[in-house]
This record gives structure tokens, sequence and C-alpha cells, in this order.
């Protein structure tokens, strides 16, 4: 727990000073004994059966050349622990390209996300214009249309514009998402309009007043469409899979599973791969995770 | 829609946002609105609506890859009616339905309820418990292939307690199962997020009536929670039936990119890749496979309204 969230606790624990003792719920209620370890005793085997698969994994990938990897009953800690797996990894597939390739993709999606429907949002929600009632249809219609299912017609496009087996290629179709517009859309509703017109008066125009005063207190949902930019590249498989012929250009979704394909037999390397690839995302998960749950379920509460 | 919220946000003072409207206009360029939404509208426009409009032109038409094509009219159609293939993937997205659709609208209410209530450490749990749905598909699908596989992780612990090894991935109806459970597993997080904060709008008065009326956790269950969650659980029924129904990368990854032992695990949307892809694609046969996984879904989505709304009655 980090220390802003102790800080934001405060509050509600010296409002419980006299039962500090007792481990209560979020009503301020005493919980019972037999029940509160009920309850752990699920969350823990629930989280063996969320988070053991990727454990596995792990272990797998320190698992050295010589050991058993399919002994029954199964080792669970690896006798002789190495690294070498991560380095053969390396060798056999270049595995950091494409890394560096999936990074450049998820983070131009970000930037592209971020900007692109933040000012779309403010747009819809905040400007008055003609046409703004088709803007806004225009939208929610991109946002209904099943990605899976125009597929092809997205191969055929983006070979008519010459950008077939490019990185960029990988971007586009998803740089700026409809429905992260419509998320912005709704923050932008939710500020009060006083603020603005005050600068208004003070003189502000319509860009200064996007970028000082509705661009900052939107920062939140801002958070939720960055996080989810970035977990949409990382993690997509299809679309990348279909755009990219030229290993060079490949990314890591597409990298791992030429890897499986490769070398299935040797499980060391696979998992070693795979470890490469979630790590990140774990990482970035982690350190964000308080914005994002806050931030989805706001999302999911005003939705 | 647009207006009808944006005046109720600023109606509490009508007087002063109807003239601050009027002198708003003025003071603002006519092109400033449409730069501001024009990257969005380019973006959607190009690669989302003429996509989806193409679709729908190309699959009637004999279009290749790399050959413009003709109007054949609904011969892509016909062939469909007799397309074997086309039959085994109507077959597996259906039943993909079925399998993962009830399972994903109850297990993460459960799981909700597990982790709602406040206690020491719950913040590193629901965390945790979102760990699969942050991996990407390739890492689920390796990983469980790995577990499932005939020397791995499931089978050897299926062997020492005495069981026996079970060829999850090389039966046709097991692989399919298999496939299930790894997209349950995966989006469990996910929808759990989505009761979580359901949840937090029933209001507390109810639990504790129905308590003092004598009601066990499990009636509770059924006669507060699921009526106050149950328009949540209709969204997460459409949202997962219509996602269900266009899996691809669990089953692709599973099964190889022909669908598993003679291709039976094939889904639609492997089938428009494998169709629609490469030199040799056949764009228009492809669309029509689409048009056909376009008009499903939509059906999938009125049919769960529509099933809300007879509740309802």
């Amino acid at each position: 727990m980090s220390i802003a969230e102790k800080v934001r606790e405060e509050p509600a624990a010296v409002e419980a000073a006299p039962r500090r003792k007792r481990v209560t719920d979020e009503h301020g209620r005493s919980v019972r004994v037999w029940e509160l370890a009920l309850r752990y005793l699920l969350l823990i085997a629930v989280l063996a059966l969320t988070v053991g698969p990727f454990v596995w994994q792990l272990s797998t990938s320190l698992k050295g050349p010589t050991e058993d990897i399919f002994s029954s009953p199964p080792k669970f800690l690896p006798s002789e622990p190495t690294l070498h797996n991560y380095e053969r990894v390396a060798e056999t597939i270049p595995v950091w390209d494409y890394a560096f390739n999936s990074l450049k993709v998820a983070t131009a999606n970000v930037v592209t996300n971020c900007v692109g429907s933040a000012l779309a949002g403010y747009a819809l929600a905040r400007l008055r214009y003609r046409g703004r009632k088709v803007t806004t249809l225009v939208f929610i219609l991109a946002m209904l249309v099943p990605v899976e299912g125009i597929i092809i017609a997205q191969f055929t496009t983006m070979r008519e514009l010459g950008l077939n087996n490019t990185l960029i290629g990988v971007v586009l179709p998803g740089c700026i998402g409809a429905m992260n517009v419509l998320l912005m859309r709704n923050a932008f509703l939710n500020l009060p309009y006083e603020i603005e017109e005050a600068a208004y008066v003070d003189g502000a125009n319509v860009w200064q007043r996007f970028l000082r005063i509705a661009l900052p207190s939107v920062k939140g949902t801002l958070a939720v469409v960055a996080i989810f930019a970035f977990m949409g590249a990382w993690d997509d498989f299809l679309w990348p899979l279909i755009v990219l012929s030229d290993p060079d250009k490949f990314t890591l979704t597409i990298g791992l599973n030429y890897l499986h394909g490769t070398f299935a037999n040797d499980e060391r390397l696979v998992a070693a791969g795979t470890i490469i690839a979630v790590a990140p995302l774990i990482a970035l998960f982690a350190c964000l995770q308080r914005y994002f749950f806050r931030g989805v379920g706001e999302g999911a509460v005003k939705g | 829609m647009a207006s009808s919220s944006s005046t109720a946000s600023s109606g509490t003072a009508a007087p002063r946002a109807a003239s601050s409207g009027a002198v708003r206009v003025r003071r603002q360029l006519p092109t400033s609105p449409w730069l501001f939404a024009a990257p969005g509208l380019l973006v959607v426009g190009i690669f989302i609506l003429y996509p989806f409009v193409s679709t729908l032109v190309n699959a009637f038409t004999d279009r290749r890859t790399l050959i413009p094509g003709e109007f054949v009219g609904l011969a892509n159609f016909r062939e469909l009616l007799h397309d074997e293939m086309f039959w085994i993937g109507l077959r597996n997205s259906t039943l993909y339905v079925l399998g993962v659709v009830p399972a994903l609208v109850l297990l993460p209410l459960l799981l909700a309820l597990l982790v709602q209530k406040n206690i020491p450490g719950i913040a590193f749990f629901r965390s945790a418990f979102y760990t699969p749905v942050v991996a990407s598909i390739v890492v689920v699908g390796l990983i469980w292939v790995w577990l499932l596989d005939e020397r791995g992780l499931v089978n050897s612990l299926l062997e020492t307690i005495g069981v026996g090894r079970i060829g999850f991935l090389s039966d046709q109806w097991l692989l399919l199962l298999s496939a299930m459970a790894v997209t349950v597993w995966k989006g469990l997080g996910y929808y759990m997020i989505i009761y979580l904060a359901a949840l937090a709008n029933v209001p507390r008065e109810l639990h504790e009536a129905a308590s003092v009326d004598g009601a066990g956790a499990i009636r509770r269950f059924l006669t507060v929670t699921v009526p106050a969650v149950r328009s949540t659980m209709v969204l997460v029924g459409a949202l997962s039936s219509v996602a269900a129904f266009k899996v691809f990368s669990e089953v692709y990854l599973m099964a190889g990119p022909d669908g598993g032992p003679a291709g039976e695990d094939t889904t639609l949307v492997m089938l428009v890749q494998r169709t629609g892809t490469g030199l040799t694609g056949r764009v228009g046969y492809a669309s029509a496979i689409s048009v056909v996984v376009f008009v499903v879904t939509v059906a999938l989505m009125l049919l769960v309204l529509r099933a809300d709304r007879k509740e309802d009655a």
C-alpha cells in the first residue's frame, strides 16, 4: 500500500479509534472471526487459481536444461534457478526488438488516443455548432461496429493507403477510439459550466479554456484512457497478425506466437518469452491500479 | 441526446446559461469545433465506418486480395449454405456463447461479493484477480497450452491424485471446452470490477431488513443482491455473449491456425481471418461470413435486451 493511500485513509481510522483492534467492514461494523477466516481461505484459493499459472510459468522459465520439467508430482521450485533461458530466447528470436516495436506502437496509441479523444470529447460536450448531434451519432455508431467483422476491409483499406506491413498501419485503426471519445465527452459534461464562464469573461478563447481549465479537470478519465490504450495496443493480437508480414516488424505478441510455433519443444524458452511480455504490464498495472479501479468504477457508475 | 444532457447540467441557472450561450457563439470561430472533432472523425470514418460499409458491399462481390472483383449478388451467401467449414464455425461460435456466458454472468458476481468487504489486504487481492485481464491473450494462451499439455502441470497433478492423464488439447470437444475455460478465466476480473461498481450502489438497508426477517446468506443473495444488480447482469450478459460469439485468439492459439483436429474447432472469426487474408485471400467470401457475424451479434444483443424487458413486465 502506498503512502498516498495511507494518508487518504487516515480520517476513517481516527473516526473508528474507540474500537481500533477489531476488523471492520466498509460500514464500520465488526466482522466475525470465522467469517473472516472463510473469506481469506476463499480469497487465497482464487488467488492460486488466477495468479498460480503465471507463477508456474515463471518457475518453468527459471528451470535449467538438465532439470525435468515434466515430473509427476510436479516440482514447483527450480532446483538450480538460472536466467539462461532468457539469454536463449534473445538468441533464437529478436525478442528485445519485438518488445521495442510493441513499446513504439503502445506509446503512439496512448498519445493519439489521449489527444484525439480529449479534443473530440470537448467539442461534443462543450462547444455549440451545427452538426454536433450528427458528430456524436457518428462516434456512437463507430463504437458499435464489431472490429472482428471489419478486419478484412480494414486490411484492404490499409493496403490502398500503402501502409500494410508497417507499424503505422498497426497503430492507425485504433489510434482514436470512439469509446474513448465518448468517455471524455462524459467527463467534460460533468464539469460545472461556471468555471469556464469565468475564464470566458476574462477573455480566454476556446483553446485556452480547453487547455488551461477543462483538460486539467478530467485527468482521472484521461489516465483511464491512457492505461486502456497502452494495454490494448501492447496486448493486441488479431490486427497485428493480419497487417504485419515482415518478421522485422513483429510486435511482441506476434513474435511470441512465432516462438511457440518454432520451438514448441522447449517450454523453458516459451515460458521465458511470456514472462518478458507480461512483466512490464503487471508492473505498470501495479503502479497505476488505484487510478485504474477508481476510473473504471466511476465510468461504470456514470455510464 | 447530447444537447439535452448538457442543458440539464446548466439547468440550475437557466436564464444565465441561455444568455452566456448566446455570447459564447460569438466569441468562438465557427471552424473551431470542427478542428477539435476532425482527428477523431477522420480516424473513425476511414478505419471503422468506411471498412464497415465496404464489408457490406464486398460481401456481394467476388473480390480477392489482388483482384478488384465484380458484383455477384447472393452467390457468396448461397455458397455459405453448402460450406461445411462455415457450419462448423457457426456451431463452435454458438457453443462458445452457450458455454461461456452463464459462467461469466454468475462467477464474477460471486467474486465481487468476495472482494467487496474492506478487510485488510483486500486491495492486493482485487488487483491480483485482475492480472489475467491485464496479460495479453497470447501470453494467456501460451501459459494454458503449457498447463494443459499432455505432460503439463494439470495432467501431472491429475496423475498424482490417480485420475490419469487427459488429452485436453488433442480431443475436439475437450479442446473447445478448455478454450472456453480460458476465456472465463481471463474475463473474471474484468466483469468483477463492473459488478463491484454495481454492488456499491445497493442500499445496505435492504440487506439489514432481510437479515432481521431471518434470511440467510444464500436467501439474501437471491432476494436482495440479484434483483439489485439485475441490470448489470444483463449488461454483462450482452457484453460477454457478443464477445464470445466473435472469439478468435483463444481458439487460434490453443488449437492452432487450422482449428485443431480436421479443423473441427474453427470459429467464425478464425474462418474470416483464414479465408480473407494472404495474397489469395477471398475478400468477398470472407466479407459474407463477416456479415453473418454482424447479423448474429446484433440479434444476440436484441435477444438479451428483450429478455430484460420481459422480466421487467
